[in-house]
């Protein structure tokens, strides 16, 4: 086999260039700045910064809020990432058998997509509004005193469902387009070995969108620990004081709020480790169980 | 093993297009029936309504002693095996033939058994433990088909299961399959749109046509005496010649100078369609019919002649010892193997 290449070393290196160069200044940079830092104690007017070693991370191994923080992190990241995976499942399978007008109920399904996070924080302000909110009514109709920005649970499960109601399209979107590719031979097979729909759907259906679903696991890890920002803060109205946030909102409360550049940068660094350490655990243990066809 | 009997069983689909007419036939126990016809034609359609892939729009479908029609796929006791094989790709061989049993509540030992049988029946031992997707696509065929046979089903369903193959493996597992087939008894149904398929495996032959059936008969029924110019031109490679012939007192006339030396049947019009199979065509006679020979194809075992016989297009099939050349040259047609069609509708006379 003839081996396609260059002929220059200088080439290639001038065409990934680009690429490396945006990844070095907008990745690398600020991370090994935030690992710098994170060993300093900033003046929180500017005035200079002393190291400090460890001292940022033992403060926060240390320090109850912190704790309270990555534990309400990991319950958040587990119920959004739970919930809006297996509700886009279920729409989308029942999107599946449609079969009249399936392409403006797909639509239909799909709109949500379109809405940025501090808009669907917004939208949640308004559903949850104190006042005259339809959801706060709902659950006021049901027996909980339902307050949002003054009460803990209130605020945090308000943040869970604008935060599952924003994520479901994509996972819809992908869990469809998962069903549609598995053959329907393989279906009609399954439907004269299996007299259950159910059984059916774990042993056949489920494990060939297994590929996608776990791509889709961890998109909305990420999206729940990440990308729900703007959400969490349009719902907690700035005070995050007495209401739940995320890991990610506390890096920048205690950096730009608190001018904590210091400790701020260690959970950065923190968060990376984090991510670093899941992606590694999804690809080398997950994924060697999945299956691709 | 059952006998299955279609009564007027009938498709439409909400459209209003008429897949499958009101179809009646009755398959003994233990016979391998072939649906063939071109595609469109209407025989998967059945083949799906008859394992309940499909609604039956009317009349009723009974194996064995009860009518199926409103029985879900898994509750009529068959077995099918798809044109793509159709496998579980996430599940091992042994899994995918044992899936089946598994979901009517057999024991583990039983199912073991009964896959460790199939296997050995199929040549499929060393590949047990493998994926589909690391098996070829004779040895998937394979597993298909022990797919069906560990469920010991009352009809075996085909949907042209060989076509994906090529036609070496075709040919052998058409062997594989009857000899399966006849060896296990069970009633079977199979599609194709080869009709070398239909009139090697069968023991009768179904021939469809848009939606409606043909002829129902043995392979030598259907090849001796095809119902119609339909039947007589899809079954037999080549196909029939069929020559349109004007009955000019007594005698058939292709145009000004070529007579055939044919009785013209009783009863007919002016007009009639006359059926030769290229093989009962013989080269060399008095010179009373000449066949202008354009082409000679070389088929190894024989030889084809394509050309024009009396302004009309032609072809006889002479053995590989015989000299073939083209030009004009005369012929002998089969007084004895003569077919005749109704100009008009096409139907057999």
């Amino acid at each position: 086999m003839k081996r396609a290449g260059f002929t220059t070393v200088w080439l290639p290196i001038a065409l990934l260039l680009p690429q490396l160069m945006i990844i070095a200044i907008f990745f690398y940079w600020p991370a090994a700045w935030a690992v710098q830092s994170s060993f300093y104690l900033q003046d929180p007017f500017g005035f200079g910064s002393t190291f400090v070693g460890v001292e940022n991370y033992t403060d926060l191994m240390t320090n109850t809020e912190y704790g309270k923080v990555a534990r309400f992190t990991l319950i958040y990241t587990a119920l959004v990432t739970f919930f809006s995976l297996s509700i886009a499942l279920l729409l989308a399978v029942k999107a599946d058998k449609v079969i009249k007008g399936a392409k403006s109920y797909r639509t239909l399904l799909m709109w949500v997509y379109a809405i940025a996070p501090p808009v669907a924080g917004f939208l949640g302000l308004m559903f949850f509004d104190q006042r005259n909110g339809p959801m706060t009514e709902m659950f006021q109709t049901l027996g909980w005193d339902f307050r949002l920005g003054a009460d803990y649970n209130s605020t945090a499960t308000a943040m869970v469902i604008v935060a599952v109601w924003k994520q479901i399209p994509v996972n819809f979107i992908f869990f469809l387009s998962g069903l549609q590719s598995i053959p329907k031979s393989v279906r009609e097979a399954a439907l004269i070995d299996n007299r259950s729909a159910s059984g059916r759907f774990w042993d056949v259906t489920f494990p060939l969108l297994a590929p996608t679903a776990f791509f889709l696991l961890i998109i909305n890890i990420t999206y729940a620990l990440f990308d729900t920002f703007g959400i969490i803060d349009t719902l907690v109205r700035s005070e995050p004081g007495n209401n739940p946030v995320t890991l990610v909102y506390k890096v920048f409360v205690d950096g730009f709020r608190g001018n904590d550049l210091g400790g701020s940068s260690a959970q950065s660094v923190i968060l990376m480790v984090l991510v670093l350490l899941l992606t590694v655990f999804q690809f080398r243990l997950i994924e060697r169980r999945i299956h691709y066809t | 093993m059952a006998q299955v009997t279609l009564d007027r069983v009938r498709k439409t689909y909400p459209n209003g297009f008429e897949a499958v007419q009101p179809c009646s036939v009755k398959i003994p126990d233990g016979e391998l029936v072939v649906l063939v016809g071109p595609s469109g034609c209407g025989k998967s359609t059945l083949l799906r309504m008859i394992a309940g892939l499909e609604d039956i729009t009317d009349g009723a479908l009974s194996i064995g002693t009860d009518v199926v029609n409103d029985k879900d796929p898994a509750d009529r006791n068959i077995a099918m095996v798809f044109q793509n094989y159709a496998l579980y790709p996430h599940m091992s061989v042994a899994k995918n033939m044992g899936y089946g049993l598994k979901n009517r509540g057999a024991s583990k030992a039983e199912i073991d058994a009964k896959v460790q049988e199939a296997a050995r029946i199929l040549n499929l031992g060393d590949y047990l433990d493998r994926r589909p997707s690391q098996l070829s696509g004779g040895q998937r065929q394979r597993v298909a088909m022990g797919r069906a046979i560990v469920r010991d089903p009352e009809l075996f369903l085909f949907d042209e299961p060989l076509s994906n193959l090529d036609a070496k493996l075709r040919n052998q597992m058409r062997i594989e399959i009857r000899a399966l087939q006849q060896r296990l008894g069970v009633t079977s149904v199979y599609v194709t749109h080869d009709q070398v398929e239909a009139m090697t495996m069968a023991d009768r032959i179904i021939v469809l046509n848009a939606g409606r059936v043909e002829q129902i008969g043995t392979p030598t029924e259907i090849y001796e005496y095809p119902a119609s110019t339909f039947v007589a031109g899809f079954m037999g490679a080549p196909p029939m010649n069929l020559l349109t012939a004007q009955i000019f007192e007594g005698a058939l006339k292709l145009n000004e100078d070529t007579v055939l030396p044919i009785t013209a049947p009783a009863g007919m019009g002016h007009k009639v369609l006359v059926g030769l199979r290229p093989e009962d065509v013989r080269l060399g006679g008095d010179g009373s019919v000449l066949f202008n020979v354009e082409i000679v194809e070389e088929l190894g075992a024989n030889r084809l002649l394509h050309g024009k016989l009396g302004g009309q297009d032609f072809s006889l099939s002479v053995g590989k010892d015989e000299a073939a050349r083209t030009g004009v040259q005369p012929i002998t047609l089969p007084v004895a193997r003569v077919h005749f069609f109704d100009p008009d509708r096409g139907t057999r006379i």
